[in-house]
C-alpha cells in the first residue's frame, strides 16, 4: 500500500513537481537522508518523515510501531515511527535493543486530545549518524503546520481531558540524552525486541527490514491488556520501561546502585530492603527503596507518587502522576513475602 | 554549525585555538538563552554569566567537554531556582574537563550542582545556598560530583543542604580545599571514594562537620586513603534536619569529624572546637548488608597533631548524657564504638571506646573504656593526591 502510494506520488511529482493527494500536498516524496546524517534542521518538515505532518501520515519507508509496555509521559498519546534507509535492515541483538543502521531515524510525536481536537505538542527525533545517535526535540506550532527545533526545550501549559492543568515539559537536547544514554553515549531506549509486537517484527522481517525475529521478542506484557498478566510481570515491565534507562549500570542513575532492568533478579539491586544513598528528601522518611509487603513505606512508591522537582521519579518526562503505574507497583510490593 | 566530532576531539585535547565566549545576560528568556548556549558551546568555549539574577524554571545541563561556565562572582551572578518546576538538580554536568566558577546557585529543588561521570572537573569560588537556612525541604547536596576521577572543589561556599554541602561520591583522586560550609547536615562528605584530600576548609554550624563514609550495595565500594588535614571544624551543633531515611539522618548533632567503614584515613592538624557530641568519631556501619565487597569497620585510622577546644559536653545520642556525666561532664575529644581496627591516636588527649565487639551490637551492650594514645611505630603515609596540572592552570 505504502509502496503503491509512493509510486503514484513519485511519478506525479516528476510531472508536476508537487501534487495534491486528497487534501495532502506533497512535494518531496523521499525522506531527506542528508538531514538525518548531518546538520541540525530547524524545521521537522525538512526531514520529510511525514507526507502530512498534522495528520501524522508517514512517508514511504517510515513505519509506525507500538510498544507492549509504553513509557508514561503525562498521559500523552505517542505516535512512534522508524525510518530505515533504502536497502538496510534492523539487526536483533538477542532479546535486547534492535541495532539500527547508520542513516536510520526513530521519530516520536507527543499529542493530546483525539479526533478533530488532537493537538500535536512535540516530535522527538533520534538520528543515527556515523558518529553516534543525535536526539533533537521539535515543537509544533498551534496551527499544526510545522514543528521547529527547540534545543533548549520549553514549558507548555496544557489542559488534560479531565480538566487538570499541567505544565508540560519539552526536554532540551541534553535532557533527551539524560534518558537516552549509556556510558555517556546516546542510544535508543524504546524499540527493544522484548517490548515489540511479534506480528510487527514478523512483518518487518517479511518486508526485509529486519534480519530475523529474535528469541525473547514480545515477552513484556501488553499494558493495554493488563488484566491478562501477573502483577509482578506488569510491575517489572513498567520499571524496565520507565526507570531502567537510568537505573542500570552505565545509566544516568548508576550511582544509586538500583538496577531496575527486566533481566535483573538480585533483590537488593531491585531495591528490596535497600537503603537510599543520595535520595535526599526523596526518601520521604522511608528507610528502603522497597519494603516488601508495605508499599506505603517504600521510597519507590513515594517518589513515583510525587510531582515535585527533587522528589519526583523519573526526574524528567512527567509533571503528573501515572496512577495506573503506581497502582501496579503498589500491588506488586504489597504481594511480596515479608520474610 | 555542527563541526565534525574529530575536530571537536582535537580541540578538546589541544589548547583551543578558536575558543569563543558566549555572554548571557539575565532577564527575559534567560532559561532558553543560557541552556541553548550550554548546548551549542564547543570544547574550549566559555559561557559567561553577566552579573544579575537569572530566574530559572527548569534544571540546566552541560554535556560538552572542556567548557567553562563563569560568572561575575559568587554574589554577583545568581542562578535562582526558587521557581524550579522540573529536574533533580539546578545544574547537571555530564562532560569532562569542565570548569565552573564565580557564580551562585540558589534554592535548587533537588541538588544544587551535580556532575556525574565528569572527569577533571573544577568547582571554584561558587556559592550554593538554600537561602532559608536549615530546612528538611531543602535539596540534598550542594556541590555533588559523583562517579568520576580528578575532582577539584575549592574556595566555595555551601549553606542549607539537607544532606551534605559538598558531597563527593564513588570517585577517586579528589581535592576539596579552602571551602566554607555552614548550616548543612553534613558540611563535607567523602563517600565510597578513594584518594581524597580534604584540607583547609572551614566547617561550622553543620550537624556534622566532615564525614568520611563507605556504604554497601553501590557500584563502587571500598572507600579509603583519605586525608583530612588543617581544617577548622567548629561548633557543628545544628540539629539534624535531614529527611528521615537518609544515612546522614543518623549523624548526631555536635559531630566534628566522623569516619564510618573506611580504610586508611588520616586526621591531621585540624582545629576542632566546640563540637558538642564529639570532635572525632569512629563508627562501624550497623545496618544489614549482603555486599561481600563491603567491610563495615573503620580501619587504619591515624589521628595526629590536631588542636582540640571545648566539646563533648552535650552528646546527642541515647545514654550520651549519662556517659558524659560519668566522665566529668563532657566526653573526651575522640569517641569510637570500639569496632575500629588499627587505630592510631597520637594526640595527647583522652579517647573513649564504647567497647562494642561485634558489628550491629546495640548501644545498650556498651562497656565504655578509655583508650590510651598509641604512637604507631609505622604509619603508612598517604601519597599526595596529584591532579592533572592542566586543571590548576585552567584557573589562572
Amino acid at each position: 500500500m505504502r509502496a503503491a502510494l509512493f509510486a503514484l506520488c513519485a511519478s506525479a511529482a516528476a510531472l508536476a513537481g508537487s501534487i495534491a493527494v486528497g487534501a495532502t500536498v506533497m512535494d518531496e516524496p523521499a525522506v531527506n537522508d542528508d538531514a538525518i546524517l548531518q546538520g541540525m534542521p530547524r524545521a521537522l518538515s525538512e526531514y520529510a518523515f511525514f507526507i502530512d505532518g498534522a495528520r501524522q501520515l508517514p512517508n514511504y519507508e517510515v513505519v509506525r510501531y507500538e510498544l507492549n509496555t509504553p513509557l508514561y509521559s503525562d498521559g500523552a498519546d505517542k505516535l512512534r515511527f522508524v525510518y530505515l534507509p533504502e536497502g538496510t535492515k534492523l539487526v536483533s541483538e538477542g532479546d535486547g535493543l534492535l541495532e539500527f543502521p547508520v542513516g536510520s531515524a526513530i521519530v516520536k510525536t507527543f499529542a493530546f486530545g483525539s479526533g478533530e481536537n488532537r493537538q500535536l505538542i512535540e516530535t522527538r527525533v533520534l538520528l543515527h549518524r556515523s558518529d553516534g545517535w543525535l536526539a533533537l526535540p521539535y515543537r509544533w506550532n498551534t496551527e499544526q503546520t510545522e514543528a521547529t527545533l527547540a534545543l533548549a526545550g520549553a514549558r507548555i501549559a496544557l489542559t488534560w481531558p479531565d480538566g487538570e492543568e499541567i505544565s508540560y515539559r519539552i526536554p532540551n537536547k541534553n535532557q533527551c540524552k539524560a534518558c537516552h544514554s549509556k556510558q555517556g553515549a546516546v542510544i535508543p531506549i524504546g524499540p527493544k525486541a522484548r517490548n515489540l509486537d511479534r506480528d510487527w517484527l514478523t512483518m518487518m522481517e517479511e518486508e526485509r527490514r529486519l534480519w530475523s525475529v529474535p528469541q525473547g521478542a514480545d515477552t513484556l506484557p501488553v499494558w493495554s491488556n493488563a488484566e491478562q498478566f501477573e502483577t509482578a510481570a506488569l510491575a517489572r515491565a513498567y520499571l524496565d520501561v520507565n526507570c531502567a534507562h537510568c537505573h542500570q549500570p552505565g545509566g544516568g542513575a548508576s550511582n544509586s546502585g538500583l538496577d531496575l532492568r527486566w533481566e535483573q533478579d538480585d533483590p537488593v539491586k531491585l531495591g528490596l530492603r535497600k537503603p537510599p544513598v543520595a535520595a535526599g528528601r526523596g526518601a520521604g522518611g522511608h528507610a528502603v527503596s522497597i519494603a516488601p509487603g508495605d508499599p506505603s513505606a517504600s521510597i519507590m512508591v513515594y517518589r513515583m507518587s510525587s510531582t515535585e522537582a527533587g522528589i519526583a521519579m523519573p526526574e524528567l518526562g512527567r509533571s503528573t502522576n501515572d496512577h495506573d503505574g503506581i497502582a501496579v507497583v503498589r500491588k506488586w510490593i504489597e504481594e511480596m513475602p515479608t520474610s | 554549525m555542527i563541526r565534525l566530532t574529530a575536530a571537536a576531539l582535537a580541540l578538546a585535547s589541544a589548547a583551543p585555538a578558536f575558543a569563543d565566549t558566549h555572554t548571557i545576560a539575565p532577564g527575559e528568556g534567560a532559561q532558553e538563552r543560557l541552556q541553548e548556549a550550554l548546548i551549542l558551546a564547543e570544547p574550549g568555549d566559555e559561557v559567561v554569566l553577566e552579573a544579575g539574577r537569572f530566574e530559572l524554571t527548569d534544571g540546566l545541563s552541560l554535556d560538552v567537554d572542556g567548557v567553562t561556565l563563569r560568572g561575575a562572582g559568587a554574589d554577583a551572578s545568581i542562578l535562582d531556582f526558587t521557581n524550579q518546576a522540573g529536574s533533580g538538580e539546578g545544574l547537571l554536568v555530564t562532560s569532562d574537563k569542565v570548569t565552573l566558577r564565580d557564580f551562585a546557585v540558589e534554592n535548587a529543588k533537588g541538588d544544587g550542582i551535580k556532575s556525574k561521570g565528569a572527569d577533571q572537573i573544577v568547582y571554584s569560588a561558587l556559592r550554593v545556598e538554600w537561602t532559608n537556612g536549615p530546612d528538611p525541604a531543602n535539596g540534598a547536596y550542594g556541590i555533588y560530583p559523583v562517579e568520576a576521577s580528578n575532582i577539584l572543589v575549592q574556595d566555595s561556599y555551601v549553606r542549607g543542604a539537607s544532606d551534605a554541602g559538598i558531597y563527593v561520591g564513588q570517585s577517586e583522586n579528589i581535592i576539596v580545599r579552602g571551602n566554607f560550609v555552614e548550616e548543612n547536615v553534613a558540611g563535607i562528605e567523602i563517600e565510597n571514594s578513594n584518594r581524597a584530600e580534604v584540607t583547609e576548609n572551614l566547617a561550622t554550624r553543620n550537624t556534622g562537620g566532615i564525614l568520611v563514609f563507605d556504604l554497601p550495595n553501590l557500584p563502587k565500594v571500598g572507600g579509603g586513603d583519605v586525608l583530612v588535614a588543617r581544617n577548622a571544624v567548629i561548633g557543628n551543633n545544628t540539629d539534624n534536619f535531614a529527611p528521615e531515611g537518609n544515612i546522614v539522618a543518623s549523624v548526631p548533632a555536635g559531630t566534628g569529624i566522623m569516619i564510618m567503614a573506611n580504610t586508611g584515613v588520616q586526621v591531621l592538624e585540624n582545629a576542632l572546637i566546640n563540637n558538642q557530641t564529639s570532635h572525632v568519631m569512629l563508627i562501624a556501619y550497623t545496618q544489614d548488608f549482603t555486599d561481600e565487597r563491603f567491610q563495615p569497620r573503620p580501619v587504619n585510622v591515624t589521628i595526629r597533631g590536631n588542636v582540640y577546644g571545648a566539646g563533648g559536653n552535650s552528646p546527642d545520642f541515647t545514654g550520651g548524657d549519662l556517659l558524659a556525666a560519668a566522665m566529668g561532664g563532657a566526653l573526651p575529644p575522640i569517641l569510637t564504638d570500639g569496632l575500629h581496627r588499627n587505630l592510631s591516636i597520637e594526640d595527647a588527649v583522652p579517647a573513649v571506646s564504647l567497647g562494642l565487639t561485634t558489628v550491629g551490637q546495640p548501644l545498650t551492650d556498651a562497656k565504655p573504656e578509655m583508650l590510651k594514645p598509641v604512637i604507631a611505630g609505622k604509619v603508612a603515609q598517604l601519597s599526595p593526591v596529584v591532579l592533572p596540572a592542566e586543571m590548576e592552570t585552567r584557573l589562572k
